[in-house]
């Protein structure tokens, strides 16, 4: 853990101190200014409106770093692997659905800033049902029975149209007119900064959550779990604490997806967003807190724009996770954390260079890379669908040689200076980590 | 600290990511249309397929002058099979002021894009958009879930399910209904038992069954609980491994019965079921093929004759080219490509498809009224299916007037 | 009577064709504890090579031809990829082909295209073997229990018999020692890593033909194969055998079963409806949901005997 987490143990809140907390945290301060500015800078000057899609994908971005966040709680915090965890996101989501069809309806009154709330609770709820039968087990045993209660669960969703709805779900309307501020949350810019307001709150309260004893003692029981027993707490309890605080969580974020697309259907407890959760948790990175935001970010992006522009996104995706897990198991927070000891001595310059000197090689590896699994695509599935391969306004025949050619070059000869470049920075990044050592063991 | 490097990393490549923008900006004077379906994951051969079809459509329209002067343009959005990429699509569909979106697989994408497509409607009357529906084919969406701006382009299942009950022969007695355990499947089961009430009250159903949707990889258990019951025809909506497993666990075991089915003709039906289906499989269709050949339809005919010598895939949604010949019209008869203008249009038209048959847009509910048609797969056709060396006759025509069924649609007009 | 019967042929069948599957998967996952997600993703391989070599020379010689490809690049993936990854762990390892399995799927879909492939059963076996109460039974269906029933004996007598087994399994329960013990444990695991996915070509192979041949074959075989391999227990190979027919018996014969929870309560008086609460729930018959019995067992198994059934290490 980061040593600014250390330091919050406990000291008094006095007003230095304040301002000191503003500047430990001024990282997660500029990302939310960014946030709230973003919208503006999409814009549509010329029709004076905002970016639907846009203000779409953002908000996507603010209900997955919570629904990362939340599965990161099980397993960067308390080592649970889990294939289910979408079965809470997706009940939480159905819960809050029937919830505002119910406010519409006249049968009970709470104001929309706080239906999410009721997600959460729904998703808590099944968490401890589900989580008092999962967390019996742990590792892979814990992992299998996930998977089991996924599938079930997906099964259901589709037989029992009662709570369901069947195939085509359940669907809600957000403009129900109660509101603590008044707003009428039709426009999505309003439900976008709802949802900005639930995501600074919830990831304060995980990370409040990390702080605490649960917290504590759910990393102590993923280190090694025998010793934690010998301290005398439980590990299933431990356990199943943490799982049904992460199903809460997951709840909000299916909570705010309901409030967003106004429609919840069965894949929102499929197999296929409990990969998502584990994809951006993993590749954003485990053991660091800001991790799941960063793959959370990235892997929307990559699911909502880059699918856009290529059918072949999923390879991307399965290459970047193969990778991710074989070179960098700490995933790109954990690459980036590497750095935290050199940065911290000043000595960051020195592998300026050889960092600048891996960017060009990168470049004609990724090109490369991309070139010819295009170039795959576009014979088979691709061409056939009416595109043509256009690069920069110039069209490129997937038929002759010559792309295939200049892409195996790319990715052959990039792929050889990488990895000259590559050794050489190994070396310049011992040699600074040498010298931090023997700075360090002086006295 | 090094959480430093990390966010400026991440608020960097954000930025980057999203100013560079989804920059889809296409010629000017074109109407383009936003078509939203599986391009990737497991159902990817669906879009895959639609969108070569609409590609050689839209060439041969645009080759007629398009509409209004303009020729369409289709843009393709993949929604990975899930409705909040759908509602994703719709929004870049709206941002760039699109008039139509147009989506063909899932009815549970097709009932959140009608919600989302209303309540988009309602909140930004200057910025409408018109649903074409070509294909999510569950009933409640021009019924209970009906909207005025949505258009459906195919029968829905209680039209499918009267043409398969009207296609049984008088011989047949003794029907099994076996469906997919969720709401296409129990709609059809419950539609398929209304109108065997309704219209061949001396067939009696001898067993019903509903299987948990893609589970089940081996239907041996079902074809010996059909061969007990004695059922002479096999009634099933089934689709994708669900239908070929359950054509081929039955072949193999010699179930002597006729199977009727409402996706065998879409793409990898015919190469699933192989030769062995020769006169038992059938299939309820808007089209195939050989229709024109036994209509002597010979421009038609000629047409999809030509998709064929240019794709490696059957010609199996040339029907779509109705859809197109109706917005033609529509926008043709409105002077505009304005949704608001053209809807008003669109709804309660008739127009001559290319098979010589009138085709109307229903205006209370704004369902397609068409012929629909149940094909045999046998030997001895004029164009075969997937290199198979069997194609499709149409076995059974019912016309659009028997398929004029009532519906609850209590559609809100606009002002 | 005859309904017991050609049940029990039927879930037989099917219970084998899961072992063929399976078999490969628990090797590898008792050896070496990775679970390997991208196993149906070589069994998708096993069947669309099959279909390639049965396209251009015949059937037979598929079935010899897939299986060594398929365990060849297994053996590349151990080789250089899984070897890496083992320092991080078995999460680590789980996830590796957790995204193999995805590019291989990619993969396949850019090579032979969205659609079904027309991979057929050989015409000599596309007859009725016999027939039972008026059922054929499909000459094609015994040739699958042949050779399932051939790779069970082939993998038990090598495993028992061999040198090779003999070291086999006793890394199956103490792979430390067996490597304090100076045998060359990589190279073992990289030969039971190819094996396995041998074993799951040939399962591509077989099934291939019988089942559909297409892109998303994997997607769905995938999650009933863990099942199998789980419930069975680590460690044993009778165990997944034993699983594996009990998932094709209980899935069968299900269907065969008419009853639901609501028929059950009648025999104690109480009645209930669709409309009663959870009426929906309760009425619901057996064959509804006889394909998700196996994953209601996996949680069962996995709370009260987390070894599995006759699993002798702990995962």
């Amino acid at each position: 853990m980061s040593e600014s987490l250390l330091d919050t143990a406990a000291r008094p809140v006095t007003a230095a101190r304040a301002g000191g907390l503003l500047r430990r945290h001024w990282a997660w301060l500029a990302a939310l200014a960014i946030a709230l500015a973003l919208p503006w800078l999409l814009f549509d000057w010329t029709r004076a409106r905002h970016s639907g899609f846009g203000v779409a994908m953002l908000s996507q971005m603010g209900m997955m770093i919570i629904f990362a966040l939340s599965y990161n709680m099980q397993m960067g915090h308390a080592g649970l692997l889990s294939f289910g965890h979408a079965v809470f996101f997706g009940l939480g989501g159905y819960c809050t659905a029937h919830l505002l069809n119910t406010i519409k309806a006249g049968g009970f009154w709470l104001p929309v800033e706080l239906v999410p709330l009721v997600g959460g609770l729904g998703g808590l709820a099944f968490a401890i049902v589900f989580g008092y039968v999962a967390t019996k087990q742990r590792a892979t045993a814990f992992a299998m029975i996930t998977l089991g209660i996924g599938e079930l669960v997906t099964s259901c969703a589709l037989m029992f149209k009662s709570f369901f709805g069947g195939e085509s779900g359940v669907s809600t309307n957000r403009v129900v007119g109660t509101s603590l501020f008044g707003l009428n949350y039709g426009p999505s810019i309003q439900v976008y900064y709802l949802i900005i307001a639930w995501t600074v709150i919830a990831l304060a309260l995980m990370r409040l959550l990390t702080e605490t004893p649960l917290g504590r003692m759910a990393n102590a029981c993923r280190d090694n779990f025998e010793r934690a027993q010998f301290v005398g707490y439980d590990p299933r309890m431990v356990r199943f604490f943490q799982f049904a605080l992460s199903g809460f969580f997951a709840g909000i974020a299916g909570g705010l997806y309901a409030l967003t697309y106004e429609i919840v259907t069965f894949d929102t407890v499929a197999g296929g967003m409990s990969a998502n959760a584990l994809l951006m948790t993993y590749i954003g990175g485990v053991g660091t807190f800001a991790g799941p935001v960063v793959g959370a970010i990235l892997i929307v992006l990559l699911q909502s724009w880059v699918s856009l522009l290529s059918n072949s996104w999923l390879v991307y995706v399965g290459v970047l996770f193969i990778l991710m897990v074989t070179f960098a198991p700490g995933g790109i927070a954990g690459l980036v954390l590497m750095h935290q000891p050199i940065s911290r001595r000043g000595r960051m310059g020195r592998l300026a260079v050889p960092y600048a000197r891996l960017v060009g090689p990168s470049l004609f590896v990724v090109v490369g890379f991309v070139l010819l699994i295009e170039l795959c695509s576009f014979l088979t599935i691709g061409a056939s669908q009416g595109k043509t391969f256009t690069l920069a306004g110039a069209t490129i025949h997937p038929k002759s040689a010559v792309p295939w050619a200049i892409g195996a070059l790319l990715l052959g000869g990039g792929g050889l200076w990488l990895w000259r470049e590559g050794r050489r920075a190994r070396s310049a990044w011992d040699a600074v980590m040498e010298e931090i050592k023997a700075a360090a063991a002086r006295p | 600290m090094s959480n430093r490097l990390t966010w400026s990393a991440v608020a960097f490549a954000l930025t980057l990511g999203l100013t560079s923008g989804v920059d889809l900006a296409r010629a000017q004077g074109t109407i383009k249309i936003a078509y939203t379906d599986p391009l990737s994951g497991p159902f990817a051969q669906v879009g895959d397929q639609n969108l070569q079809q609409f590609k050689y459509i839209i060439d041969w329209i645009n080759g007629r002058g398009g509409a209004i002067g303009r020729k369409f343009e289709l843009v393709a959005f993949d929604n990975k099979s899930q409705p909040s990429d759908a509602l994703l699509a719709l929004k870049s569909a709206t941002d760039q002021n699109m008039p139509i979106i147009m989506q063909c697989s899932g009815s549970n994408i097709a009932a959140a894009l009608i919600e989302a497509v209303d309540k988009h409607n309602e909140r930004n009357p200057d910025n409408r958009i018109v649903y074409v529906n070509c294909g999510a084919v569950a009933t409640e969406l021009t019924n209970e879930k009906c909207s005025y701006w949505h258009f459906r382009m195919d029968a829905h299942v209680g039209m499918k399910a009267e043409t398969m009950v009207r296609a049984l022969p008088k011989d047949v007695t003794k029907v099994y209904l076996l469906n997919q355990d969720y709401l296409f499947g129990q709609s059809v089961q419950r539609d398929v038992k209304a109108f065997i009430t309704k219209l061949r009250p001396d067939v009696k159903v001898v067993g019903d069954e509903l299987i948990p949707l893609g589970k089940v990889k081996d239907f041996s258990p079902y074809t010996t609980k059909i061969k007990a019951s004695g059922a002479q025809a096999l009634l099933t909506g089934n689709w994708g491994p669900d239908m070929t497993l359950l054509i081929k666990a039955g072949m193999d075991s010699g179930l002597d019965v006729r199977y009727y089915t409402m996706y065998a003709h879409l793409g990898g039906g015919a190469t699933a079921i192989g030769p062995g289906g020769n006169g038992k499989v059938r299939s309820v269709m808007p089209f195939h093929e050989n229709i024109a050949v036994e209509t002597g339809k010979t421009d038609t005919e000629g047409w999809t004759k030509q998709f064929r010598t240019t794709h490696n895939f059957d010609f199996y949604a040339a029907g779509f080219r109705t859809i197109f010949e109706f917005i033609q019209a529509a926008m043709n008869k409105a002077k505009s490509s304005d949704p608001a203008k053209f809807a008003q249009a669109l709804e309660g038209l008739t127009i001559t498809d290319m098979l010589g048959h009138q085709v109307t847009m229903r205006k209370d509910d704004h369902q397609i009224l068409s012929e629909y048609f149940v094909g045999v797969f046998t030997k001895g056709v004029k164009y075969d299916s997937e290199g198979t060396g069997l194609g499709w006759k149409t076995e059974v025509t019912v016309p659009a007037k028997d398929l004029d069924q009532p519906n609850t649609c209590k559609m809100k007009r606009p002002a | 009577m005859e309904v017991l019967l050609v049940s029990l042929l039927n879930g037989l069948v099917y219970g084998m064709l899961l072992f063929m599957l399976a078999s490969g998967l628990t090797l590898i996952f008792s050896m070496m504890g990775v679970l390997n997600f991208a196993h149906a993703s070589v069994y998708m391989l096993g069947a669309y090579f099959a279909y390639e070599v049965s396209r251009h020379v015949g059937f037979w010689p598929a079935l010899v031809v897939a299986p060594v490809l398929c365990g060849a690049i297994g053996a590349l993936i151990e080789m250089y990829g899984l070897r890496r990854v083992h320092k991080n762990g078995h999460i680590a390892e789980l996830l590796f082909t957790f995204g193999l399995a995805f590019i291989i799927d990619k993969g396949v879909q850019m090579a032979w295209g969205l659609l079904p492939v027309a991979y057929r059963v050989p015409p000599v076996l596309d007859r009725p073997l016999f027939t039972i109460y008026g059922t054929n039974f499909h000459a094609y269906r015994g040739f699958m229990l042949l050779i399932s029933a051939l790779m069970f004996c082939a993998i038990w007598l090598m495993l028992t018999r061999t040198r090779l087994g003999l070291v086999i399994q006793a890394a199956l329960t103490h792979p430390e020692m067996v490597g304090a013990l100076g045998h060359n444990v990589p190279r073992v695991f990289t030969t039971v890593f190819a094996g396995g996915s041998a074993l799951a070509g040939l399962a591509g192979v077989i099934g291939g033909n019988y089942l559909v041949t297409e892109p998303s074959m994997a997607f769905t075989m995938g999650p009933i194969v863990f099942v199998v391999v789980v419930f069975g227990g680590l460690g044993s190979l009778a165990g997944c055998f034993i699983a594996s027919l009990i998932m094709g018996f209980v899935q069968t014969f299900a269907v065969v079963f008419d009853v639901s929870l609501a028929n059950v309560l009648a025999l104690v008086g109480i009645t209930v409806t669709e409309a009663s609460p959870f009426g929906e729930v309760l009425t619901i018959p057996l064959p509804r949901i006889g394909a998700l019995l196996p994953y209601v067992m996996l949680v069962l198994i996995l709370l009260f005997k987390p070894r599995g059934l006759l699993g002798t290490r702990d995962t």
